[in-house]
């Protein structure tokens, strides 16, 4: 099972290990300000982590030693990107490596990036941002869309998905030559009637792909839980109880059928159910559901659990989550008891065992 | 030669201290500071080549209006302050 976990959270970069044990952070990098994305290559052992400065907008930063060391590299930029709208980076919401060692940013508001020299340069993917439909697409928590869950088919045949709040979920064959939009089966019931199943207004919070099963994936989208085992062709709406709303999903890296969700109550509310936190688990596509709460609080928990901070290792037993009030929870048997890491992080975007 | 100071919150990428660049507008200073400090462009202007939205630039004590200032023609012995502004939290 893994031993390490990468934070990006709202005060810097943390580092948590497990030692003698007892999993600590081991280093804090860019203390104090804000880091939306962060990404391991495990070939090249290089560090990604893509800061969101606010006053100075959003850079991106390299380490090529286990993060003792950071330099500032190229971010993704629309500049020479034409049109009234002006499109500017807002955030650097999710980075991916492919097979080819190809670096993937999705960026609010809406672009696709790629970087084939470890992110010394990106280009947009115009393709897809010249999409007519992308001009249906609006912001799910910002003022503009964007793309959060990027899924590079690891057969390693170009096959790729993305989702996009608001803006649906989006298939290429070809690692970005040309894209279409599958959402069939979603709805969108915060849309008019004769609008819920577009598919550039559907709100994915959040795409995963099952590892070893790649035409499987999972959503949680802004109005429940969808599922499909023909590579996004399809979606089946599942129901969990306490709540299907939420942000975060995760898929066992082997079995298909096998998710877990962190369930609040919608859609402006967004706190457990009953102020507990339960994390609901299915083994059967969402047949049913079962919920797991050992280890977890049971009363006035306020914890939320955004889209990036749910993750699950190779191992498929290991489970972490951290809440945006600075909780954090790990599980090594696959949610049946929950250990918890600390309860004094600042609020936590991002989650990923490296 | 006007001068650029920046905040302390900019120390790593641009003047801290008062230092002279020469241009006969705000955008033309940018453009030489930026010939010493490369990384500072990235953190005053946006994608578009527009001062971002909570970057407050101060000339002679007064806050210029971050959509015309880049075109403003800038005396010898200005200062142009770069600071964070406010509104930004």
């Amino acid at each position: 099972m893994s031993e390490r976990i990468l934070l990006a959270t709202r005060k810097g970069l943390l580092d948590f290990q497990k030692r003698g044990g007892n999993w600590t952070n081991t280093r804090t990098s860019f203390a104090g300000q804000p880091v939306s994305a962060v990404l391991r290559d495990p070939v090249k052992g290089l560090l990604y982590a893509a800061l969101n400065l606010g006053h100075f907008g959003v850079k991106l930063h390299r380490s090529a030693d286990e993060g003792a060391n950071w330099e500032e590299i190229t971010c993704p930029s629309y500049a020479g990107i034409a049109g009234e709208e002006k499109p500017s980076l807002q955030l650097i919401w999710i980075l991916e490596r492919d097979q080819q060692g190809t670096l993937w940013a999705g960026t609010i508001p809406g672009g696709l990036f790629k970087s084939t020299d470890d992110g010394n340069s990106w280009q947009l993917n115009e393709n897809l941002w010249n999409n007519p439909m992308r001009k249906e697409w609006f912001g799910g928590g910002y003022d503009a869309a964007g793309i959060h869950s990027i899924c590079v088919d690891q057969r390693g045949d170009g096959k790729m998905a993305l989702a996009v709040s608001c803006g649906g979920v989006w298939l290429s064959d070809d690692y970005g030559e040309t894209w279409r939009a599958s959402t069939k089966g979603m709805i969108a019931d915060y849309m008019p009637p004769e609008q819920a199943d577009n598919p550039a207004t559907q709100d994915p919070h959040r795409l995963v792909q099952c590892t070893a099963e790649p035409d499987h994936f999972w959503v949680q989208h802004h109005n429940g839980i969808f599922y499909s085992s023909d590579r996004c062709a399809n979606w089946t709406r599942v129901h969990a109880q306490p709540s299907s709303f939420g942000f975060a999903v995760a898929v066992h890296p082997h079995n298909p059928q096998e998710a877990w969700f962190v369930p609040g109550i919608k859609d402006e509310k967004r706190y457990p159910v009953d102020s507990r936190l339960v994390v609901t688990h299915t083994q059967d596509a969402g047949v049913t559901f079962h919920l797991q709460t050992n280890g977890l609080p049971q009363q006035e928990s306020f914890d939320l659990i955004y889209r990036h901070c749910l993750d699950i290792d190779s191992s498929g037993k290991q489970l972490v989550m951290a809440s945006t009030t600075g909780n954090m929870w790990l599980s090594e048997n696959g949610g049946a008891q929950w250990q918890c890491i600390t309860n004094y992080l600042p609020p936590v975007y991002a989650v990923r065992f490296v | 030669m006007p001068f650029i100071v920046c905040t302390q919150h900019l120390r790593e990428v641009g003047p801290s201290q008062k230092e002279m660049f020469p241009g006969g507008t705000v955008r033309e200073v940018l453009q030489q500071a930026a010939q010493r400090y490369p990384r500072l462009t990235g953190y005053v202007l946006d994608d578009q080549g527009e001062v971002r939205k909570h970057v407050a630039i101060f000339i002679g004590g007064e806050l210029q209006n971050r959509r015309t200032v880049l075109d403003r023609t800038v005396q010898a012995d200005e200062e142009i302050y770069i600071l964070q502004a406010l509104s930004g939290g």
